[in-house]
């Protein structure tokens, strides 16, 4: 589209793990002084065209060129050499060294702590990083140690950046610092790919997008000449709707009542104090709350997973008797139609085991059914097959160990056992972390889908602009207490940030 | 009543094996390699020593012995027979990426008959009335101290009767803790151990540095086999003598949550420990068998305080036992 020379000029680029084809003669341009978004549905094969750029995988076929120059990147080492560096998803972080050990892990020459740190000092003073080069990884908050990645790279002299989804963990502060920092580079002459799902994210940020579908490149285009819609589509291939069909509760009942719940975590601290409210049937109760604002130990309490100091919570009957769930065994709570699916920060983490595959893990539910010693594979095959084909899960059959899946299939295989089993309480969170847009309104869709039948969901979300219009009422914590209950259909989302910042919200303090 | 002049050599003597096979074990664990095949690279390491020793002894015979070749050919075979055990150790938990546990316990099983086997025939060689060899000429090159050292008294036993390998291991024991803390390929090294995925993201050849570190790693413990029946044996071979030093070494990795330089004084309390029932004026064989569980009963105790502080630095390395492959996901 004209005559610069392209910092990273990738042509024919394929890739193939096994049978599954990750990229399929893939083109990619990126150009010195811009950021590029680089958009594609989960599995569409971004992280791995990306991954060949900094030298982790190598390609099969095809041809990169930097600065019009065709080069080979066989390792890590090349693409550091090119001046290429990039911020993965799962930081690569020695959670055991300092900021600056993990800073000039890799590179030459005699180790002397001293200038280093005087260097990432100036590194961090030129384009507005906090880093103390002293910090144990351990010690950091996500951002922090995103911010040591990206220090990581700079101390490298990189001058092409890549960020694999920079802000699935960071606070909408923290993404402005982050998005701040980048433009700072930007108009330094660094070329910047930037890989997201948030489409607000695109559109605020990127000079311009680039798309791939199914491994393959779609097209390219300025941001300013197109749309959240436009580019959705492009991605998925065909029409989508980008709405939330958000129906009025039908005959709402209490459902989970919680009275004056008080919770510790392992170490003591409080992390819910004196909570109350009441969940109701064919309702979706959103949860907004920075993130470790006692929403997690909410949930678990509720599933029966995190022992509870003081309160109560109840299940509520159709016909008004209440049982208390305090106590209960995690099984009994789930006979009871209590549903979690938790979907935390590290996804393999809990809910699904990484080497089994996935009819095996939909059995991790139904393992204790019927009566016969020997378990019932074929019906949980079954129902794998029913969750790959309803969410279009990308995998080459339900035989696969989930491990092999990428991130937002993953989290589909997750979401959609729990709904599966026909709960009468569903409780996620962070539902669609990771997920790419399309994923992530079919996910929507399914929750408004039970909740019309009469489901009381209870959604942890942290994409307020999705809380409110998605949810009926929204519950905000603020540091483990209630700040508030508001009406969906009434708030906005900076209500919302200032109840999450402040007990009761704005002026009340 | 407690001859502390007397015990102190003895327990040096028997912690310098440990803390060969302490230090070179904890090299290998730091690169992530989880190497239980110890005992039997000690034992390969001891065996291949005696049989350096016993062919040169042999060739040159006891009077014509050069004091110089007398060391360095046993040395030699002792660094190159346990270095096979590593490289042997690598291609099969690095190159092949088979299950560090299952393949370490398959070395010292091998080790151990290796050793037994060599020294058997060796025995049936010199066709000797008891079932061991005596290199004593060897031995007594290795055993050799300072010629003024008998005559400072109780200070001289104290620290100065030892032969040259047990200075060595003491060498071997702060260089490598220096190694590990302060030098570039030390940190690097630790970064292989830790998160390999990062070490390799950063540009480090994490193969490489699993090989070198298994393989120098051996070599160390390697000369722990050599020390034992050179100088604390007085270079008499028998076959299963070395016991369960090797477990013991590995033991005293976690007792010295993986520093060398703490390895150094361990090792002799180990050894102390290891033969305090000797040194216990009581006839009761009961009592004595309790005074041997020791040195195990302390590393189950510092275990259970260690994982009770929590300190992160003090938790073995990440990657400990896990085979690297890039491209798996």
């Amino acid at each position: 589209m004209d005559n610069r020379i392209p910092a990273v000029k990738m042509r024919n680029i394929t890739k193939r793990f096994g049978s599954v084809v990750a990229n399929d003669k893939c083109w990619l341009d990126v150009y010195r002084g811009e950021i590029l978004a680089l958009l594609g549905e989960n599995g569409s094969g971004k992280t791995t065209l990306m991954n060949m750029l900094s030298g982790i995988y190598f390609p099969d076929e095809g041809t990169i060129a930097i600065d019009g120059k065709e080069v080979v990147i066989a390792s890590p080492k090349d693409a550091f050499d090119l001046g290429i560096g990039m911020i993965h998803q799962h930081y690569k972080l020695v959670d055991v060294f300092t900021a600056a050990e993990n800073i000039v892990l890799g590179l030459p020459g005699k180790l002397d702590m001293r200038t280093a740190s005087a260097k990432i000092r100036e590194i961090c003073g030129k384009y507005g990083f906090e880093v103390d080069p002293d910090m144990k990884i351990y010690d950091m908050s996500v951002s922090q140690k995103q911010t040591v990645e990206i220090v990581k790279v700079l101390y490298r002299g990189a001058d092409i950046l890549i960020l694999d989804e920079p802000t699935a963990v960071l606070t909408p502060q923290e993404t402005d610092r982050l998005f701040a920092v980048l433009r700072n580079m930007r108009d330094d002459g660094k070329a910047i790919v930037i890989i997201t799902h948030k489409m607000h994210e695109v559109e605020d940020l990127s000079d311009r997008v680039a798309v791939l579908r199914k491994g393959q490149f779609t097209g390219d285009m300025l941001t300013k000449n197109t749309n959240a819609q436009e580019m959705t589509n492009m991605m998925v291939g065909r029409p989508v709707a980008l709405n939330i069909n958000r129906t009025e509760p039908e005959d709402p009942k209490p459902r989970i009542q919680v009275r004056d719940l008080t919770v510790r975590d392992m170490e003591g601290t409080l992390k819910l104090d004196h909570v109350s409210f009441t969940a109701c049937s064919g309702e979706i109760l959103g949860i907004a709350g920075i993130s470790g604002c006692g929403q997690k130990e909410l949930l678990e309490a509720i599933a029966g997973l995190q022992p509870v100091e003081t309160g109560d919570i109840s299940y509520v009957e159709s016909d008004g008797s209440e049982e208390s769930l305090i106590g209960k065994d995690p099984l009994d709570i789930k006979k009871m139609g209590v549903a979690l699916s938790f979907v935390p920060e590290d996804r393999l983490g809990m809910g699904l085991v990484g080497s089994m595959d996935l009819g095996d893990n939909v059995m991790l539910r139904s393992y204790s059914e019927g009566n016969s010693v020997f378990t019932d594979r074929k019906k949980s095959y079954k129902v794998a097959r029913g969750i790959v084909e309803y969410f279009d899960v990308v995998t080459p059959s339900v035989e696969t160990p989930v491990r092999r899946l990428s991130g937002g299939n993953v989290q589909k295989v997750l979401v959609g056992r729990e709904i599966v089993n026909a709960p009468k309480v569903l409780l996620t969170a962070y539902a669609t972390r990771g997920l790419d847009i399309n994923s992530s309104y079919q996910i929507y869709e399914t929750i408004s889908e039970q909740k019309r039948k009469g489901v009381a969901v209870i959604y942890v979300g942290e994409d307020l602009d999705v809380l409110v219009e998605l949810c009926d009422r929204i519950l905000v914590l603020c540091g483990g207490r209630v700040s508030g209950v508001v009406d969906g259909r009434k708030t906005n989302k900076r209500e919302i940030g200032a109840m999450m910042t402040r007990l009761g919200g704005e002026g009340r303090g | 009543m407690f001859d502390v002049v007397a015990f102190i050599p003895r327990a040096v003597m028997q912690g310098i094996p440990l803390m060969l096979g302490c230090t070179g074990e904890t090299l290998t664990e730091k690169s992530g390699n989880l190497n239980l095949g110890t005992a039997g690279v000690m034992y390969v390491g001891g065996i291949c020593g005696v049989i350096g020793a016993f062919l040169y002894e042999n060739g040159a015979g006891a009077s014509k012995m050069n004091g110089f070749l007398a060391i360095a050919i046993p040395l030699v075979c002792c660094l190159l027979g346990s270095l096979l055990m590593g490289l042997l150790y690598c291609f099969l938990t690095v190159s092949l990426r088979a299950n560090q546990n299952v393949t370490g316990l398959a070395l010292t099983t091998f080790g151990v008959g290796f050793g037994n086997f060599f020294g058997g025939s060796l025995i049936k060689l010199t066709g000797s009335e008891v079932a061991s060899l005596a290199l004593s000429s060897t031995s007594n090159y290795y055993r050799a101290s300072l010629p003024f050292a008998s005559d400072l008294g109780w200070f001289g036993k104290i620290f100065l009767s030892y032969g040259f390998l047990a200075y060595l291991a003491v060498v071997i024991a702060l260089v490598s803790s220096y190694f590990l803390k302060r030098t570039r390929t030390g940190l690097q090294l630790r970064a292989v151990g830790e998160n390999p995925a990062t070490a390799d993201a950063a540009g480090i050849n994490v193969n490489r540095y699993k090989y070198r570190a298994t393989c120098i790693g051996s070599m160390v413990a390697g000369l722990g086999g050599l020390y034992y029946v050179m100088d604390y044996a007085n270079g008499v071979w028998s076959n299963d003598a070395f016991g369960d030093r090797g477990w013991l070494a590995i033991a005293l990795v976690i007792f010295t949550i993986w520093r060398p330089n703490v390895g150094v004084l361990a090792s002799i309390l180990f050894g102390g420990l290891y033969i305090l029932y000797l040194f216990i004026p009581s006839s009761n064989f009961a009592i004595k068998e309790l005074y041997k569980m020791l040195p195990y009963v302390v590393t189950i105790i510092v275990l259970v305080l260690t994982s009770m502080k929590k300190k992160r630095e003090n938790q073995p390395p990440a990657s400990l036992g896990l085979a690297y492959f890039r491209e798996e996901r």
